[in-house]
């Protein structure tokens, strides 16, 4: 079993590995898309006349569907050793991989790749934002690995339950759906920013000049929609689903301790999400800054809660 | 319901709480202002500004202490920050979720809810018997729309057309000469919408339930010892503001053994506490191993949890004059992880002096060579050391003041017997100079049990499950609306058949459903000869 968990390890680093070559392959791919864009603003902005497509010399190079798409290769076949990784792991601790915030973090990553990877296969998003997508999944993993690294072991009895394995599984579903949700809504926010300036003839500086490489504003705000309708409804149960086994567990079902509080006012947070987006006044900028903030609360409620605050979740 | 017809189509959640209708304002009339509150008040606006302070307002209880979960560590805040802790006090933000102004801005919520919810319902059981509306005058104006010709004749192009489309409500309507059909699905993204919203204010009803009639209580037991439901006999209750005593369930139990396994590196494992009891004082008793995950079920909507445990050390302490004075387990109060253990220890039968013990105990002991002082090194009781220090005097107990049983606090009238610390090992004994003697008899285990009732905990069990259903239906049922128009008047006399649709959420994917739904028409109004039968397809 000890083998196992080596393995799992091992595997892990792979992961990392073979993201990062994905991240580099996206990022690659997006500067040769700069690189083609550039010429042609500045050429078309200095009055010049409408270039032709086959005019030498002006577009530097073709389009690079090849790197582009080994890219999206690299990401898939990253997400199965990323499986992998946890199932060695799943095995080598004899029950799901999701015990402790090690094991929850790689398996939140997971998701929010494997979520990625549909929306791109599915046509919702345009693969242009995996530079985006995999440099924060990247972070995380290295993260989870080092800080929060733990080694395999059994659990408490608290946490030895049927419904204990169901509401952490739901959660790592809504988890992993609401912080990509959550970076798809940074870029969304950064294009229209993009857009409204250069609209309004200024000039853009990095950050936001990222923001003409990325989808149209519309296509993102409907990526981090539909992210998010998916894993609220999740999000709800992995709540209630928790509520049972507190009740179970506790002798209470609610009782308001930091993480249920941190939980509550995430699942607050993406309601008004979605209320503010049916809203006269909330649509577009508003309400990807709503969602923003909830993957903020998302985030406090499951690391600086477990770390810092002292409550009944604070076993991890 | 703002109609489908007009205006550029919407990528709404279709979440809105917000009623489309409202009634004519009545100008100058005295009810005007009230009624321009309501509208306020039930407003998207104001609904979705409550909710962002319900988030707002929850953040404070998600860090600082709460005096309902931990009161002590609400009182080392305010040792820590003595000047601002009564100020956050006075904004009750160590209760926030008792607090006024978070039951002032969740009650606001629920009354804008409900006046969303009613008008809701009452326009979708309108839209529910209202055939979907006419063809709208120029289809080809909608983003989605198809047109083509037929050799069949408009009113069997339009009936081909509504057996093409089996489970959309449909109204086929003929007007001189021309055939129109109106069809319209995906009611039940309305009707969970208001699922969703109803079961939220059946949630708050439970909650509330569980809060006026609900009881919470704990006690210790030690091994051997017994408990029967009464409340005299808790050591710490929260009863709901209506719960009245004869609200307690009748049953009774005693706890046999209590166990615990630990991992070598002392990580707790499990917990079993075996228990005989019944449902009430007739009832035969039978045994439950209860466990942590595992309440018992104890008959009235009682339910009983473990909670906690500890080590309860058998001492016989035994007066000057030779008499026993005290023959039982003590619970001692575990102080860390591996369970060292303040143990405290109270003679008043002791004569001719009352008699008293503070002392440690530790589960595996060790104990450092130079220093004398004891640790525990593992949870488990191993090597079971209990180091005692003797009083004597008066213990104060007579007063009738009542005094903590696991303290020796406010009992100045005692002299300490002039001796070092005495560790003493399971049947040893420590003869105290000046008379009297300690024995540590050996090792029993205690823990804690809490009782809970909830009548409000099936419905907001019900309520949730609700929630989750009615957000499923409202988050991915489209609601969408689909129009044929046959015309005569197309090339050699032919039909013209115009196809339109409308869906208010996910713009794309309804042009995809859109286009293989027209491919479908045109497959059952468009072939080359008009045929007596139709073709029928299967699906």
């Amino acid at each position: 079993m000890q083998a196992l968990a080596s393995v799992s390890d091992k595997l892990l680093f792979a992961t990392i590995v073979v993201y990062a070559l994905a991240m580099l392959c996206f990022a690659g791919e997006q500067a040769a898309r700069r690189a083609r864009a550039v010429p042609a603003r500045v050429l078309v902005g200095a009055g010049a006349p409408l270039l032709s497509k086959d005019q030498p010399g002006v577009r530097p190079a073709a389009p690079r569907g090849g790197i582009g798409r080994l890219a999206v290769v690299l990401t898939a076949g990253g997400a199965v050793v990323h499986l992998v990784t946890l199932v060695l792991r799943g095995i080598a601790a004899g029950r799901p991989p999701w015990g402790n915030m090690y094991e929850f973090s790689v398996s939140v990553a997971f998701v929010a790749v494997a979520a990625f990877l549909y929306l791109v296969a599915d046509g919702r998003v345009d693969r242009s934002l995996g530079a985006f997508v995999m440099v924060p999944v990247v972070l995380y993993l290295g993260l989870a690995g080092t800080v929060l690294y733990t080694p395999v072991g059994p659990l408490v009895p608290a946490l030895d339950s049927y419904w204990l394995k169901i509401h952490v599984a739901a959660a790592v579903m809504a988890s992993g759906a609401f912080l990509l949700s959550g970076v798809v809504a940074l870029l969304y926010l950064t294009r229209a920013r993009y857009d409204e300036q250069t609209a309004a003839g200024r000039t853009v500086r990095f950050p936001l000049s990222l923001g003409g490489s990325l989808p149209a504003a519309s296509s993102l705000d409907r990526a981090s929609y539909s992210v998010i309708a998916f894993a609220f409804p999740v999000w709800t149960f992995a709540i209630i689903a928790g509520a049972i086994w507190a009740e179970a567990a506790w002798g209470r079902y609610w009782g308001w301790d930091p993480k249920e509080t941190w939980s509550f006012i995430t699942w607050v947070l993406y309601a008004g999400y979605l209320h503010a987006r049916a809203t006269a006044g909330w649509k577009g900028r508003k309400a990807a800054w709503v969602a923003v903030a909830a993957a903020c609360a998302l985030i406090i409620d499951y690391y600086v809660v477990n770390i810092f605050v002292v409550g009944l979740h604070s076993y991890a | 319901m703002t109609s489908l017809q007009e205006g550029p189509v919407q990528d709404a959640a279709g979440l809105s709480t917000q009623p489309a209708e409202v009634g004519a304002p009545v100008r100058g009339s005295f009810v005007a202002p009230y009624r321009r509150a309501w509208r306020q008040l039930t407003s998207m606006r104001t609904a979705l500004l409550l909710l962002f302070l319900l988030a707002l307002g929850s953040v404070p209880g998600g860090f600082l202490p709460q005096r309902a979960l931990a009161p002590q560590r609400v009182k080392e805040y305010y040792s820590a920050h003595p000047s601002l802790a009564p100020v956050l006090d006075r904004l009750s933000l160590f209760d926030v979720f008792a607090s006024p102004w978070f039951a002032a801005v969740y009650l606001l919520l629920f009354v804008s809810l409900i006046g969303c919810i009613v008008p809701r319902t009452r326009l979708h059981a309108k839209a529910l018997r209202t055939p979907p509306p006419k063809v709208p005058h120029t289809l080809s104006r909608l983003r989605a729309s198809d047109r083509w010709e037929t050799d069949l004749s408009p009113q069997d192009a339009v009936a081909a057309a509504r057996a093409a489309l089996p489970r959309w409500r449909r109204v086929v309507r003929e007007v001189s000469g021309s055939a129109e059909l109106s069809a319209e699905k995906g009611y039940l993204r309305e009707t969970g919408n208001l699922l969703f919203h109803v079961s939220l204010v059946v949630l708050l009803v439970g909650i509330a339930l569980g809060g006026l009639y609900g009881f919470k209580g704990t006690v210790l037991v030690t091994e051997g010892s017994g408990f029967a439901d009464a409340i005299i006999n808790y050591d710490d209750i929260t009863p709901g503001r209506r719960f009245t005593q004869d609200g307690l369930a009748p049953f009774h139990f005693t706890l046999d053994d209590f166990h615990a396994t630990y991992t070598a590196a002392g990580a707790a494992r499990t917990f079993e506490a075996d228990l005989t009891w019944a449902p009430g004082p007739d009832a035969p008793t039978r045994p439950y191993r209860l466990r942590v995950n595992h309440p018992l079920e104890a008959g009235g909507g009682a339910k009983v949890y473990l909670v906690g445990h500890g080590y309860a050390p058998h001492v016989v302490v035994k007066d000057p004059k030779g008499n026993v004075a005290l023959d039982q387990s003590v619970p001692c109060l575990p102080q860390n992880p591996k369970f060292l253990s303040n143990c405290t220890i109270k003679v008043p039968d002791a004569e001719p002096d009352q008699m008293a013990f503070e002392g440690v105990f530790t589960p595996t002991t060790v104990q450092d060579p130079k220093t004398g002082q004891v640790t525990s090194v593992h949870p488990a009781a191993a090597l079971p050391v209990l180091t005692v220090v003797g009083y004597r005097g008066d213990l104060g107990v007579d007063a009738g003041i009542p005094r903590s049983v696991f303290s020796l606090e406010g009992t100045d009238r005692l002299t300490k017997v002039d001796a070092p610390p005495q560790g003493l090992r399971p049947g040893e004994t420590w003869k105290m100079p000046g008379g009297g003697s300690i024995t540590y008899a050996g090792t029993d285990e205690w823990a804690t049990f809490q009782v809970t009732q909830d009548p409000g905990k099936v419905l907001a069990l019900y309520a949730s499950a609700g929630m989750v259903l009615g957000l499923l239906l409202s988050l991915f049922v489209r609601r969408r609306r689909v129009w044929v128009r046959a015309v005569p008047g197309g090339a050699d006399g032919r039909t013209v058949v115009e196809a339109g649709g409308l869906s208010r959420t996910d713009a794309e994917s309804f042009a995809n459903e859109f286009g293989a739904l027209t491919e479908r028409l045109r497959d059952r109004t468009g072939g080359p000869a008009p045929s007596p039968t139709l073709p029928e397809k299967d699906g």
